[in-house]
């Protein structure tokens, strides 16, 4: 029964008097859907904190071993669901590791660009669900405000706002047309106003300083054993990007920063995030102008990219590539063997571990989850601290349930 | 007699039943519990925030604690570690309630044919409108928190009546492998067609 | 395959088969990723000189692969931890098999505390049991849940787990 409150034995062998149990269920607002977590108090100083998971647990590995690589991009979109674009890219980039495929230049533009404006549209749910959690509503609205932009520019793209399913192996469901580009630029010429009214909302508020300073404090070494990287670790002072450190994509032809913070409290880790959004905002603004033209998929690897319906219907030639494309045993050869690859998702480092049997289905679909590892260190970060911190401390942690539990 | 009053007092008075008036309080004063679980929550929240406003709908505010709502709003897959939970906040709810299932994953299980994702949550609870979608786009939990109100409006009761008359499962009923074969033999069809395993 | 990144990392080879020659450790690289596979009863002290000579500070993942169904195996699971040296950026994959019915593996925690939740996911979706853990149960299903639900021989829609809840009908609730 998982509803029992004294569930935690870790915390039953340090009954003594005065402490009380807290449950924060799995239905609360601030637990940003399906956490749960027994806290053990003392008064209102937080002694221990179990956390207890598995709410939203869906089988998403189950469903990668019989769903091929298209198809899965699917699922994969629905595991980080504030950013599902940037699963897609990850998803895509290990399989297409594994494969060892090649992308055109406007194919990596364009999954940059998009890895970027997932990248605002994660900070900026995240960073504004931590300042609703502490009361500020206003922070919320303009935050979601800007994200129904990027929306747009997804729905324009791919035609879902969001679950785009948009990648595929080798290539995109779609090329991106004129007003898209045009969306873009108005995006990046209006996003620096709304980022300043949000910024000066919250970043030297007193109250906001003073509930998120010091509070939830990770220190490097934690960081680094723990497993945590992301903005999580970078704003406990590990120095490490994917995106400048293995870069993949088209990181290494464009000039960003990376964001770092030495404080390790939830301060440092808004901070990270507030100021990766302005980095990625240059990003998109390099690689919009510089957009490459070209095709999406790849000529020499002539099994990608179902083509164009008028080919399909109207030549033998396109009906041929795209039989080869769709049915099950037909499609590319893949090598019988086991590839790990990780992007830098806006949550940390998400990689896929894909073992293969020669199909075009994975074997064994493995996601490596940034949520996870960053909600096992929670217990850490709140020693000592007060009731409503817990709120602020997993507020700044960036928990997604459904990577968390898969 | 009736008219004459009518003519005299003017619109200042309405003649209108007790049930119609509590309904038409209830519908256009809906709030919502959302139950967010996942991408739906997500849409949820959208709908809520400044472009697609619910609080224009009545759903004012969007309070967490159960005994405060009317509307419970299903938003996402509901894990089998996560059921006992609804199913115990559907039950703090006090009446008049109704629920709303969001997105294909609490209607039917969705995209998530797996080990541990409820295949519709109508399965164990009763379920009001629902709404298709993986997500639903925010213009369509609108048009459901309307139809909603439609509802209401037309079958409400002051005392809630209305809902002791639902008193079977509204799930999905399971599939009887003997009617299919039957039907099959009643239309002369002698085909020998694997048994169908409903792993249900 | 002799890349930079092959390069650094067989060092790593030299110095860990240096460190350790007792144990038999088989180096492979597939596309620049190197891996090595070790005998299962031997993880804990190669885990332990990866972490201390070998220089790799963090433990990124740690999972395991059901091979029932995998053709020209030879073993049943297959325990993969992945190892990231922060400073210098180099990977490193060490990979593990097991057979039935010894299916226990010294736990992680020890070299990294990280491991601590991996290895109860891993529990529960393959029944692999990790002896010195601190707090061992079920992560992610519910505690009376019986099998191991990402092993081959479990199939996808279930066994009827998910639908074993009473119904609550309207006129009840």
């Amino acid at each position: 029964m998982p509803l029992e409150l004294l569930d935690a034995p870790g915390l039953q062998e340090n009954q003594k008097e005065g402490l009380w149990t807290l449950n924060f269920g799995p239905q609360h607002p601030a637990t940003h859907t399906t956490l749960r977590l027994v806290l053990q108090l003392d008064g209102e100083i937080v002694i221990d904190a179990e956390p207890d998971i598995g709410f939203l647990h869906s089988g998403f590995e189950k469903l990668g071993e019989s769903l091929d690589f298209n198809q899965y991009v699917t699922i994969v979109d629905r595991m980080n669901y504030i950013s599902p674009l940037a699963n897609e890219i990850a998803w895509h980039h290990s399989v297409e590791a594994l494969m060892g495929i090649e992308l055109t230049p406007r194919c990596i533009y364009i999954r940059t660009i998009f890895a970027e404006l997932m990248r605002i549209h994660d900070h900026l749910l995240c960073t504004g669900t931590c300042v609703l959690d502490l009361g500020g509503a206003t922070a919320f609205m303009y935050a979601f405000n800007e994200r129904e932009y990027i929306y747009e520019i997804c729905e324009r793209a791919s035609g879902q706002r969001f679950h785009t399913s948009y990648t595929r192996v080798g290539g995109l469901l779609y090329d991106v047309t004129d007003d898209w580009i045009a969306m873009v630029r108005k995006f990046c010429k209006n996003f620096p106003k709304a980022y300043r009214d949000f910024a000066g909302l919250v970043m030297k508020n007193r109250i906001f300083i003073e509930r998120t300073q010091g509070v939830g404090v990770l220190c490097k070494e934690d960081a680094i054993a723990g497993g945590a990287t992301g903005p999580v670790a970078r704003a406990s002072g590990v120095t490490r990007d994917l995106r400048i450190d293995e870069p993949y994509l088209a990181y290494d032809d464009l000039d960003f920063d990376i964001c770092c913070a030495k404080g390790g409290d939830c301060y440092s880790r808004f901070q990270v995030r507030m100021m990766e959004m302005e980095q990625s905002l240059k990003i998109i603004e390099q690689a919009i102008e510089n957009l490459p033209s070209g095709p999406i998929y790849n000529e020499a690897y002539g099994k990608t990219g179902v083509p164009d319906k008028t080919e399909v219907y109207r030549s033998i030639e396109g009906l041929i590539h795209h039989f080869e494309n769709i049915m099950p045993n037909r499609q590319m050869d893949v090598p019988v063997e086991s590839f790990y690859a990780a992007t830098e998702s806006p949550n940390g480092e998400l990689g896929y571990y894909i073992v293969s049997d020669g199909n075009f289905k994975a074997y064994r679909a493995r996601t490596r989850p940034p949520s996870l590892l960053h909600f096992a260190l929670f217990p850490r970060m709140i020693r000592n601290c007060m009731l409503s911190d817990v709120v602020a401390v997993l507020g700044s942690i960036n928990i997604i349930a459904a990577e968390l539990d898969r | 007699m009736a008219a004459e009053v009518k003519k005299q007092l003017g619109d200042n008075i309405f003649l209108t039943t007790l049930d119609a008036a509590a309904s038409w309080a209830r519908a256009n004063s809906l709030w919502p519990m959302p139950f967010a679980t996942a991408c739906c929550g997500i849409e949820l929240m959208s709908t809520a925030a400044s472009r697609h406003d619910l609080s224009r709908f009545g759903s004012e505010v969007m309070r967490f604690s159960p005994r405060q709502c009317d509307l419970m709003i299903v938003a996402g897959r509901v894990a089998m570690k996560m059921l006992p939970v609804l199913q115990r906040i559907w039950m703090q709810m006090p009446e008049p309630k109704w629920c709303i299932s969001m997105g294909a994953c609490a209607c039917s299980g969705g995209v998530f044919d797996t080990y541990a994702v409820v295949q519709g949550i109508d399965r164990f609870m009763p379920v009001d409108i629902y709404i298709p979608g993986c997500p639903p786009r925010p213009e369509q939990l609108i048009k459901a928190i309307v139809e909603l109100q439609e509802k209401i409006k037309s079958g409400g009761t002051i005392n809630a009546r209305e809902f002791a008359l639902r008193d079977t499962a509204e799930g999905p009923t399971r599939f009887d492998e003997d009617e299919l074969i039957r039907i099959r033999e009643r239309n002369g069809l002698k085909l020998d067609l694997p048994k169908y395993d409903p792993v249900h | 395959m002799t890349s930079e990144s092959t390069t650094i990392v067989s060092d790593k080879q030299s110095l860990l088969q240096s460190v350790l020659p007792s144990i038999r450790q088989e180096w492979t690289a597939f596309q620049e990723q190197v891996r090595v596979v070790i005998p299962s009863k031997n993880v804990l002290e190669f885990l332990t000189a990866c972490r201390d000579v070998a220089g790799f500070d963090q433990l990124i993942d740690l999972t395991c692969v059901d091979l029932l169904e995998m053709p020209g195996a030879s073993n049943r699971f297959e325990v993969v931890y992945f190892l990231l040296s922060v400073d210098a950026g180099t990977r490193l994959i060490v990979k593990t098999y097991l057979n039935e019915p010894e299916l226990t593996l010294p736990s992680a925690t020890q070299v990294w505390f990280g491991a601590d939740w991996l290895e109860r996911e891993v529990y529960d979706m393959f029944g692999i049991i990790f002896s010195g853990h601190p707090n061992f149960k079920r992560l992610l299903l519910p505690d009376e849940f019986v099998s191991f639900p990402l092993r081959k021989d479990y199939p996808q829609q279930g066994r009827g787990e998910r639908h074993n809840f009473p119904v609550i009908t309207r006129s009840q609730s």
